[in-house]
C-alpha cells in the first residue's frame, strides 16, 4: 500500500498516513466548506489497510480547529479504525489539545464515548 | 437612491461593529473574513481561548450561509440568495450577526429544531451533540445538523432567532449569537 499525504492548506489539515508503519496523522485546521471530498482519500485508504493492518497503528489528531462537518468525517475515520481495533486490538488514538482549549479536549472526550478505541489526551504547551 | 453612506458608518461605530457585508457568500469571502478576523483579534491580543471560540461560531455560522444558498429554489425572487452578516466586539462580548431568507416551510422546521436546542442545559446539549454526530444523517455537503449546536454549546447562550415574515413564501431569518469574554 502506498503512502497517503497531503499538504495543509488554511482550510484542511497536512494528512500523513503510512500504512506500512501503521501511522496515521491529521494535524492543523480542518474547516473546508465540503468535508466529505476532503477526507475521502483518508477513508479509503483506512478501508484498505482494514484488510491487512499492523499490529499496531498509532493515530495522531493534532488539530488546532475543525468544523462540524469535519466532525462528522473524523468520526467516518475513527469508525474505520474501530473496525481495525476489534480485530487485533492495537490501534491508540492519541488527541492532541492545547492546554486552555477546553472545547478541543471535551471534542475529543465526546468521541472517546463513542468510538471503541483506546484514546490518550495530549496536552500541549503553549 | 437617497442613502446617507455617514449614517450608516455612525450607526456601525455605535454598535461596536468591526466588520459588515451584504452579498453573495463564496468560499473564497470566507477564507478572507476568517483570515481578517484572526489579525483583527491578534491585533486586539484577545486570548487563545476566546480567539478559537469566536473563530469556531464565526466559522459555523458563515458556512451556515454558505450552505443555505444551495437550498434556494430556482424560483426564488433575485436578492434573496444574498445574506447579510455582521460582526461586533464591545468590552464584554463578541458579536455576531447573520441574516438571510428562507422559505416558510423550512423556517418552521429550523424554528423547531432551534427551540429544542434551547431548551436543553450544557449537559444535555453535549449528550444531543453525540447523538446528532453519531446517528445523525449527513448531507452531502457535509453539514449534519450539527452548527447550532456547536454554536450553542461554543457560545454558553441561549440561541437568539427571529423569523420575520416577508411573504406568502418566504421569511427573513436572523440570528444574533453573542460570544461572552
Amino acid at each position: 500500500m502506498e503512502n497517503l499525504v497531503i499538504e495543509g492548506t488554511p482550510k484542511t489539515p497536512t494528512i500523513k498516513f503510512n500504512p506500512e508503519d501503521g501511522k496515521l496523522l491529521i494535524q492543523g485546521r480542518s474547516i473546508p466548506e465540503n468535508s466529505i471530498e476532503f477526507y475521502k482519500p483518508l477513508v479509503d485508504s483506512l478501508e484498505s489497510y482494514a484488510s491487512s493492518p499492523k499490529e499496531i497503528t498509532n493515530v495522531d489528531i493534532v488539530l488546532e480547529y475543525f468544523n462540524t462537518s469535519s466532525s462528522k468525517c473524523i468520526l467516518d475515520v475513527f469508525k474505520k479504525l474501530e473496525k481495525i481495533n476489534s480485530d487485533s486490538d492495537g490501534v491508540t488514538i492519541n488527541w492532541h489539545y492545547e492546554e486552555d482549549d477546553e472545547d478541543m479536549l471535551e471534542a475529543g472526550e465526546d468521541y472517546q464515548a463513542i468510538i471503541n478505541i483506546p484514546f490518550k489526551m495530549v496536552e500541549l504547551e503553549e | 437612491m437617497d442613502i446617507n453612506i455617514y449614517d450608516f458608518y455612525n450607526k456601525m461605530e455605535q454598535d461596536n461593529i468591526m466588520l459588515s457585508f451584504k452579498g453573495n457568500v463564496t468560499s473564497e469571502l470566507l477564507t478572507s473574513v476568517l483570515q481578517i478576523m484572526e489579525s483583527k483579534m491578534e491585533r486586539l491580543n484577545e486570548s487563545n481561548k476566546i480567539k478559537k471560540k469566536v473563530y469556531n461560531i464565526l466559522v459555523e455560522s458563515l458556512q451556515n450561509l454558505y450552505h443555505h444558498l444551495d437550498k434556494q429554489p430556482d424560483s426564488a425572487p433575485k436578492g434573496h440568495n444574498t445574506v447579510i452578516f455582521m460582526i461586533g466586539k464591545n468590552e464584554d462580548a463578541y458579536s455576531v450577526f447573520t441574516g438571510n431568507y428562507i422559505l416558510n416551510a423550512n423556517a418552521d422546521k429550523l424554528r423547531t429544531k432551534l427551540e429544542k436546542i434551547n431548551s436543553l442545559d450544557t449537559d444535555e446539549l453535549k449528550l444531543y451533540y453525540k447523538e446528532v454526530l453519531n446517528n445523525g444523517m449527513m448531507s452531502d455537503k457535509g453539514g449534519g445538523g450539527l452548527g447550532m449546536i456547536d454554536i450553542a454549546r461554543k457560545s454558553g447562550q441561549k440561541l437568539d432567532f427571529d423569523f420575520q415574515k416577508v411573504d406568502d413564501e418566504f421569511s427573513f431569518y436572523s440570528l444574533n449569537i453573542n460570544i461572552p469574554q
